[in-house]
């Protein structure tokens, strides 16, 4: 996995999120999710290719409900990008990995 | 491009797979283009990567999960020499032979495929209500996916939308999480199997709107509820939810298509003699020719009906143009 895909929790992500220079994108997955599991090597290659500008956040969110909770994710895939701490852009559902880069484009 | 395939496979569900395992065995080295990753059923793996629990896939005695069952498909295709690509058909051109496919929103310039038969398994796509509410509610508490979903309406009011197998299970899976659920039906009896039908009578977590169409979605930011119409007495209605699952049918993925092949007036594939369409080398199988059965089985059978009607079909043409040529 590269080093840039961090496995994020309830504990832990305010702390993750608020100390990273690159911008976080988090993807809330959660093992019985179909289309999450189509996503998840998309993201892969998404952070090899940005390393240095862009990290990859996995919350389960199983495991973490409690922020699937707060940024009142209902629907899974969904992936959300911060930069400084601040939520700025919300993808929800699976896309291609064309579709991904285009609307990460306008915030990166 | 890399040369002219014999054989190129459009969609990647159970039909598409299969006519991939059967040309692969029968040496052809398919080229299966297998879709885009998305939220609804037009995906690769096709609309199995949205459901559970599938307990009618004959092999499987304690049932198997949709994405996982969808994963063998491919591993085996693969393992007889399918060429699999992760992309999305822009444009195809039947009109002439070899058959020239176009991908990734390209649809001019030199084709991205070009084969000399084509098997298409586009499957069918899941039906929205129509409302203008719709695509900003859409995962923020309004959803085509309960398996998806349904975690997140703990303890809540769900409404669905639909009275066929797909409605019901959906219904029946979101008892798990929610705290009532509640299935809203334009007609007073069900469309689901008489199976599905006993287990939703019987759970105590689902009632029942008879006769009821949705006017309106209500929310501001999230899904709150909906306008109902009683469609036999005219009466209106305000039902309070805390989500909404929408199961009224499908529709074929056959946009690509139109104008060159022919289809029924819901744009379902016509085949004949098999799975032939009205473009000679064209094949069809799956959900983008069947409204009737749309089972997992029945489209897996046609995959590998279509496979073979490809293979006979490249063979007598060779044979035919190998006689011309001794003629000559």
């Amino acid at each position: 996995m590269p080093p840039n895909i961090v496995t994020l929790s309830d504990s832990n992500f305010d702390e993750e999120i608020k100390s990273s220079e690159e911008a976080v994108l988090v993807d809330f997955w959660a093992e019985w999710c179909g289309p999450c599991k189509m996503v998840a090597p998309i993201l892969q290659e998404i952070a090899t290719e940005q390393e240095g500008q862009l990290r990859i956040g996995k919350l389960n969110i199983d495991e973490n409900l409690e922020t699937a909770r707060r940024f009142e994710v209902m629907s899974i895939p969904t992936l959300i990008l911060f930069r400084d701490g601040e939520p700025q852009l919300r993808i929800i559902g699976a896309k291609g990995k064309g579709q991904l880069l285009q609307e990460l484009q306008s915030v990166l | 491009m890399s040369g002219i395939r014999d054989v190129i496979i459009v969609g990647s569900g159970p039909a598409g797979l299969t006519a991939a395992i059967y040309t692969g065995r029968a040496n052809m080295v398919p080229l299966v283009i297998e879709g885009e990753p998305s939220s609804t059923g037009d995906q690769p793996g096709g609309q199995l990567m949205l459901t559970s629990d599938v307990e009618n896939y004959p092999g499987f005695v304690d049932g198997i999960m949709g994405p996982d069952l969808m994963g063998t498909f491919r591993a085996q295709a693969a393992r007889f020499g399918a060429e699999i690509v992760t992309a999305k058909v822009s444009r195809v051109d039947l009109t002439s032979r070899p058959f020239s496919v176009w991908t990734n929103g390209d649809s001019t310039g030199e084709p991205t495929f070009q084969g000399r038969s084509l098997i298409i398994a586009t499957g069918a796509r899941a039906l929205m209500l129509g409302l203008p509410a719709e695509q900003q509610l859409l995962g923020r508490g309004l959803s085509t996916c309960a398996t998806c979903d349904g975690f997140f309406f703990r303890e809540r009011a769900i409404g669905v939308v639909g009275g066929g197998d797909s409605a019901i299970e959906e219904a029946l899976f979101l008892t798990k999480f929610a705290k009532s659920v509640t299935v809203i039906h334009r007609r007073k009896e069900l469309r689901a199997s008489k199976i599905m039908q006993d287990r939703a009578f019987r759970n105590p977590k689902i009632e029942f709107r008879w006769d009821s169409m949705v006017t309106e979605i209500l929310g501001n930011g999230s899904v709150s509820g909906v306008r109902l119409r009683d469609v036999t007495s005219g009466e209106e209605s305000t039902l309070d939810l805390g989500g909404l699952f929408v199961a009224i049918g499908h529709a074929p993925n056959t946009d690509l298509f139109r104008g060159q092949l022919d289809m029924d007036p819901n744009g379902y594939i016509t085949t004949h003699d098999g799975t032939r369409t009205s473009v000679e080398g064209v094949f069809a199988s799956g959900d983008v020719q069947d409204s009737v059965y749309r089972q997992a089985v029945t489209a897996a059978g046609s995959g590998c009906m279509a496979a073979i009607d490809a293979e006979r079909w490249l063979e007598a043409t060779a044979h035919a143009a190998e006689q011309a040529q001794s003629q000559s």
